[in-house]
């Protein structure tokens, strides 16, 4: 077993695992990590499973010393700094912490998100089936706090494991996003979607896991403020009353009364959600066919990519 | 007349009204279903709401026009529901902080209050807002209040609160402009893995009065 003591724990750093399937029914989201492709990366470069337990690292930073064993880790996501005792390397980064080694990540050039996973089996609590922390009620995995410890079953040394993995250039931050009109468009009148479709929003502080508030043109509902609450996705761009978007993101609410105007391709909001607030994003309206076969283009790369570098 | 409307790459949103009915819920419930029983491949998960139904799928494995074409095809085979399943809540109205401002605004005593909230005949129409928080329907028109003004923050797990036509029962320490009436040690989160939720959308639900004692005994 490998211990490792938390010695600092930025706000929203959080045990993940792929997400928590089928139960949006009874109002719990999928969570899971934000940038599922960085999480599915960080665990191919070890040989893990893919739904195994990944330390997510918010824009907050973690610092962890290890008391006791070794076990190799990669941290893949964003371009974060990653220290290690005195080397000074980056995210996208395979390497071994020994006992008696520091292991600093904090916020580098670019990116909101990065993903610290062991080679061995990061303990952490399950909750309905799946490790992955809901955020708003911290059930689930759950966050990490200064002065708690990690532990890593089965570690493995995996020195021939040790480099420095090229990031792709889909990992990175995804400053157009495609997303499919509606499923309440008409709700909105043509200059709002034209709008949608042609002006630059800006990301906003108001961003955690449950999702990101958007500046930017007003795209005022006509008369929709009394729709029955209906289910809501992991990117959808609800427009509240007062004519702004948000995009819902991991722990969002799984029900709302507020129209949303359209819809964010799933395999975008990986990209999507490595932009930081006052970063700028366009949409780019598709059809639904146009999004299904964009899909299906971006699920075959990802295996390609997986079964041919890691 | 039905809606389907595609949502992203990965959903279809089942539209059968657009304003809440009995009629339009036992479409949802029936539909709801109808895909447990019979899914289709690359089907991911359905959630039933008030008025429609949103159905997850994998993209790789089907696309909007296949999932269309098989709701459609359930729609032509639904069967009348079976009776609903009837779960009962049991329910304290001792120490409940807005009795007396329920009692004051619909101009009944705080005992008719209770009366009232016991005689409703409930049924769960969806979750939302937070993980368990099932929404039942069939609040007595004498209890129909609007929220509060602004909301209560930390109201903690195991309240039960109205609002408009519906009532819950929280199940986490949260906010809500809701009214809070009572206490219930039954759990919607069971903590059984079998079974982790006590209601399934489209149950009945009864509410049955405990004392103070029984409360403190089982909370």
């Amino acid at each position: 077993m490998t211990r490792l003591r938390v010695v600092f724990a930025g706000p929203h750093v959080t045990l993940q695992d792929a997400g928590r399937k089928g139960m949006m029914r009874f109002g719990v989201p999928a969570s899971g990590p934000m940038d599922r492709k960085a999480f599915a990366i960080a665990h191919a470069t070890l040989g893990n499973p893919p739904d195994a337990v990944a330390v997510e690292v918010s824009l907050g930073g973690l610092t962890l010393d290890c008391v006791e064993g070794a076990v190799t880790f990669a941290v893949v996501g964003g371009g974060f700094i990653v220290q290690k005792g005195a080397e000074r390397l980056g995210s996208w980064q395979v390497q071994t912490l020994h006992a008696g080694e520091r292991l600093v990540i904090r916020p580098g050039p670019w990116g909101s998100w990065t993903y610290l996973a062991f080679a061995g089996v990061l303990q952490a609590p399950l909750w309905l089936g799946s490790h992955a922390t809901h955020g708003p009620s911290g059930l689930g995995g759950g966050s990490i706090k200064s002065g708690q410890e990690l532990l890593v079953h089965d570690p493995r040394v995996l020195p021939a494991a040790e480099r420095a993995i090229p990031c792709p250039v889909w990992a990175r931050p995804r400053p157009v996003v495609h997303a499919v009109p509606g499923p309440q468009d008409r709700f909105f009148s043509a200059e709002s979607l034209q709008d949608l479709a042609s002006v630059p929003f800006h990301l906003t502080n108001a961003y955690d896991r449950m999702g990101v508030r958007l500046r930017g043109p007003s795209l005022m509902p006509q008369g929709a403020l009394s729709i029955p609450s209906e289910p809501i996705l992991r990117g959808s761009v609800q427009v509240a009353g007062d004519g702004l978007a948000t995009v819902m993101l991991a722990d969002h609410g799984t029900t709302g009364g507020y129209p949303k105007i359209a819809t964010v391709v799933s395999d975008d909001l990986d990209g999507f959600v490595q932009l930081r607030p006052n970063d700028a994003v366009r949409f780019k309206l598709i059809s639904a066919a146009d999004a299904v076969a964009l899909a299906r283009r971006r699920a075959k790369a990802l295996r390609d990519y997986l079964t041919r570098s890691p | 007349m039905t809606f389907y409307r595609p949502v992203a790459d990965h959903a279809l949103l089942v539209e059968f009204a657009t304003t809440i009915s009995d009629a339009a819920h036992a479409q949802v419930l029936a539909l709801d279903k109808a895909l447990a029983l019979q899914p289709f491949p690359g089907f991911r998960e359905a959630i039933p709401a008030f008025v429609n139904v949103l159905v997850d799928f994998d993209p790789v494995l089907t696309d909007h026009a296949e999932v269309e074409a098989h709701l459609r095809s359930l729609a032509g085979q639904i069967h009348a529901p079976k009776s609903p399943t009837r779960r009962e809540v049991l329910v304290c109205y001792e120490d409940a902080p807005d009795l007396e401002a329920v009692a004051r605004q619909t101009g009944l005593s705080p005992e008719a209050v209770i009366a009232a909230h016991l005689s409703g005949d409930y049924s769960v129409f969806l979750y939302g807002f937070a993980p368990g928080y099932a929404y039942m329907g069939g609040l007595p028109e004498a209890l129909r209040l609007d929220r509060k003004p602004s909301p209560v923050r930390g109201v903690p797990a195991g309240r039960i609160i109205i609002a408009g036509a519906q009532c819950l029962i929280t199940t986490l320490t949260m906010p809500t402009g809701w009214w809070i009436i009572g206490r219930t040690p039954t759990r919607v989160l069971t903590g059984d893995t079998a079974r982790p939720f006590l209601f399934d959308v489209g149950d009945h639900v009864t509410f049955r009065r405990i004392s103070q004692t029984d409360y403190e005994a089982l909370a």
